[in-house]
C-alpha cells in the first residue's frame, strides 16, 4: 500500500494543524509585527504596540504589565548598548495556551559573557542593570544569542492558559 | 489491482449518500450499548454528533483531498472530531469510550458498504481506506481527549491556588494571608495580586502573610517572601512575616538568607499586635508631623 | 498655590509641599525635563516635602525606577523629603519581580496618605491653626 509511507509524515502534519488552528478560534494574526528601535520615541511606540497585542492575546492585567515593562527593558537595552534595532512581536501557540513572543535584534558589539549580563546590578550603560535579568524573571522563556561582534538577539515568550 | 482505491472512496461515498440516516442510527447503537457510556452523552447529543460527523466526512470525501490528509486538513470535519471528543473529556469519560466512539464507526460504517458489495478484493480495499480515514480521526480524537483534560486540571488548580490563599481582614487597615503548604512562582504570584489588590481596595497599612502552614523555608521561598515584602512596601504599606518556628529560623540562619530589612513575628497574634503598634504610629507620625512644623 | 506646565506635568504647592504626578505617556525627554523642572522648583518654593503621584503609571521600567531614586537623593540634599503615592498593584508586582526595590523612596497608598504623611490633614482647621512656616 502507497499509504503507509504517508502515514508518519502527515501524523506531524496533523499535530502541526491542530495548533494552528488553536491560533485560527481565537483569531491571533498570524503575520508577526516589526518595529524600529532606533530612537527614544520609538520606545514609547514598541511600549504602545506591545500594549495592544497583549490586549490580543488577553493576557491579566498583571501579565499584560509584565511583557510590557519586559519590552520596555529589552527595547532599551538595544537601543543604548546595540545601537538600535528591531522588535518583533509574534503569537505562538501551543495546545491549551497562546503566547506572545519578542524578538529583539541589535547590531551592536554582543554581549561578551552573558550570564554576567543577566546578573542583579551589571551594568555596562545607564540602566540600573536589572534590564536582562529582570525581563527574563517578567517573561516564560527566554533566550539570548549574541555573535562576537555581530550583533544580539533576545527572544522571550510569555504563555497565557486559555 | 482492477479495484482501485479511488474507487473504493466512490463506494464510501456510494454508501454514506444512498444511507447516512442508517450509519448514524447505527453508530449512536453502538455506542449506546456500552457500558461505560451511559450517562455520559445523551442520545440526543450522540445524534447531533453523528450527523455533523457524518456530513463533515461526506463533503470532505466528495473534494479532492487525499485520503490520510482529510482529517488534517478539512476544518469541519477536524472541528466534528474536537468537538465529540472534548464533549467525553469535559463529561469525565474514560479514554476507552472516546476511542471506542471512533472505533464504532468504523463498523458502522463497514456494514453500510457491506451491503453495497459482497466482493471481497472491493471490500478489502474499501476497509483499508476507512481504516485510513478513520485511524487519523482516532488520534486526533486522543490527542483532544487528553488536552482536554489538561485543561480541567489546570483550570482546578487555579482555583486551588486561588482558594487556597484567602486575604482576611484582621484590623482596620490591617490584612493578613495565611499560607499554607510551599510557595513556589505561581503561588507567590497568586498571593501578590490578591494581596496588593486587597491592600489598595481597604486602603490597608499592614500586611501580615502568615507562614505557619509552610512546612519549609529555603532559599527560593525565602526570596519570594522578600518579594511579597518590597511589592508590599511599593505599594506604601508595611508587612510583617508571622509564624517562623524555630527550626525555620534555624533554616534560614544556616542558609545564610538575609530578612533583616523585614519584621517577623512567631506568632499571628504577635504580628497583629505589631501591626496595630505601626497603624498607631502612622497617624501619631503624622499628628507629629504636623506638630513640628507649628 | 501656583500651577506651571512644564513637559506637560504640572507641579502646584500646597504651602511647603510640591505636589506633582507623572502621567502614563512618558517618553524619556519629558521624564528629564520633569527631574530639572522638580528640582528648580524645590529649590525657588523652598520645599519641605514632595509628592509624586504615579497612580497613572501603567509601567514603570529601571529608567524610570532610577529617576525616582535620583529624584528622591536629590531632593533630599535640597532640604525636601519625597513621597512617591499611589502605584497600582500590577506596577508593584512587576517592580518586585524584577528585583527593583526603589531603596530609599518613600511610599504611600494614594496621595490623600502621602499629604497626611506629609502634614497635611483632610479636615478643615480653624484659621488660628494654619501652620506659620514662612512660605504663606
Amino acid at each position: 500500500m502507497t499509504g503507509l509511507g504517508e502515514f508518519g509524515g502527515t501524523g506531524a502534519t496533523g499535530t502541526t494543524t491542530l495548533t494552528g488552528d488553536s491560533a485560527g478560534q481565537v483569531g491571533l494574526p498570524t503575520e508577526p509585527t516589526v518595529l524600529h528601535v532606533r530612537s527614544e520615541q520609538d520606545l514609547l511606540a514598541i511600549r504602545h504596540a506591545v500594549r495592544d497585542a497583549t490586549l490580543t492575546v488577553g493576557f491579566s492585567i498583571v501579565d499584560q504589565t509584565r511583557v510590557v515593562t519586559a519590552a520596555s527593558e529589552l527595547a532599551r537595552n538595544a537601543y543604548i548598548h546595540g545601537g538600535g534595532g528591531t522588535i518583533r512581536i509574534e503569537y505562538p501557540t501551543r495546545p491549551g495556551a497562546v503566547g506572545l513572543r519578542l524578538t529583539v535584534d541589535d547590531s551592536g558589539p554582543g554581549i561578551a559573557d552573558i550570564d554576567a549580563a543577566l546578573t542583579d546590578g551589571y551594568t555596562t550603560g545607564a540602566g540600573l542593570g536589572h534590564g536582562l535579568g529582570g525581563a527574563q524573571r517578567l517573561m516564560d522563556e527566554f533566550e539570548i544569542r549574541t555573535r562576537e561582534g555581530g550583533g544580539t538577539t533576545v527572544t522571550a515568550t510569555r504563555w497565557a492558559d486559555r | 489491482m482492477s479495484f482501485t482505491e479511488a474507487a473504493a472512496r466512490e463506494r464510501v461515498i456510494g454508501a454514506l449518500r444512498a444511507e447516512t440516516d442508517t450509519v448514524s442510527d447505527r453508530w449512536v447503537q453502538l455506542q449506546l450499548a456500552q457500558e461505560e457510556m451511559r450517562d455520559i452523552v445523551s442520545e440526543s447529543e450522540l445524534r447531533e454528533e453523528a450527523d455533523a460527523l457524518l456530513g463533515a466526512l461526506l463533503r470532505s470525501l466528495e473534494s479532492d483531498i487525499p485520503a490520510n490528509r482529510v482529517v488534517a486538513t478539512d476544518r469541519p470535519l477536524r472541528q466534528a472530531v474536537i468537538d465529540l471528543s472534548m464533549r467525553r473529556a469535559r463529561n469525565g469519560a474514560m479514554p476507552t469510550v472516546t476511542s471506542l466512539a471512533v472505533l464504532s464507526l468504523k463498523e458502522a460504517l463497514l456494514e453500510a458498504v457491506q451491503r453495497q458489495t459482497r466482493d471481497s478484493e472491493e471490500l478489502f480495499i474499501t476497509a483499508v481506506l476507512i481504516n485510513r480515514l478513520l485511524d487519523r480521526a482516532g488520534t486526533l480524537s486522543f490527542e483532544t481527549f487528553v488536552e482536554g483534560r489538561e485543561e480541567i486540571i489546570r483550570r482546578q488548580s487555579r482555583q486551588l491556588l486561588e482558594v487556597s490563599t484567602p486575604v482576611v481582614r484582621l484590623w482596620r487597615q490591617v490584612l493578613a494571608v495565611p499560607l499554607i503548604g510551599t510557595l513556589d512562582t505561581t503561588r507567590t504570584q497568586v498571593v501578590m495580586e490578591n494581596l496588593l489588590e486587597a491592600i489598595q481596595e481597604h486602603e490597608a497599612l499592614v500586611a501580615i502573610v502568615d507562614i505557619t502552614g509552610v512546612p519549609t523555608v529555603d532559599t527560593a521561598v525565602a526570596q519570594h517572601l522578600m518579594q511579597t515584602v518590597n511589592a508590599v512596601r511599593l505599594m506604601g504599606a508595611d508587612c510583617v512575616i508571622s509564624g517562623i518556628r524555630p527550626s525555620i529560623a534555624q533554616t534560614i540562619a544556616q542558609l545564610g538568607i538575609d530578612l533583616s530589612t523585614i519584621l517577623t513575628r512567631t506568632t499571628l497574634a504577635d504580628a497583629l499586635a505589631a501591626a496595630v503598634k505601626l497603624t498607631d504610629q502612622a497617624s501619631a507620625h503624622t499628628s507629629a508631623g504636623a506638630q513640628e512644623k507649628r | 498655590m501656583n500651577a506651571r506646565p512644564t513637559a506637560g506635568v504640572p507641579i502646584l504647592r500646597l504651602g511647603d509641599v510640591l505636589l506633582t504626578g507623572l502621567l502614563n505617556e512618558l517618553d524619556d525627554a519629558t521624564v528629564v525635563a520633569f527631574t530639572e523642572e522638580l528640582t528648580t522648583r524645590i529649590t525657588a518654593d523652598r520645599a519641605r516635602g514632595v509628592l509624586i503621584d504615579i497612580s497613572r503609571l501603567e509601567i514603570i521600567d529601571s529608567f524610570v525606577a532610577r529617576t525616582l531614586m535620583e529624584l528622591t537623593t536629590m531632593a533630599r540634599l535640597l532640604g525636601a523629603r519625597v513621597i512617591v503615592a499611589g502605584m497600582r498593584p500590577p506596577v508593584a508586582m512587576t517592580l518586585a519581580e524584577l528585583g527593583l526595590r526603589l531603596a530609599g523612596v518613600e511610599t504611600a497608598l494614594n496621595t490623600e496618605h502621602g499629604m497626611a504623611a506629609l502634614g497635611w490633614h483632610q479636615s478643615p482647621r480653624p484659621s488660628g491653626e494654619v501652620p506659620d512656616d514662612g512660605t504663606w
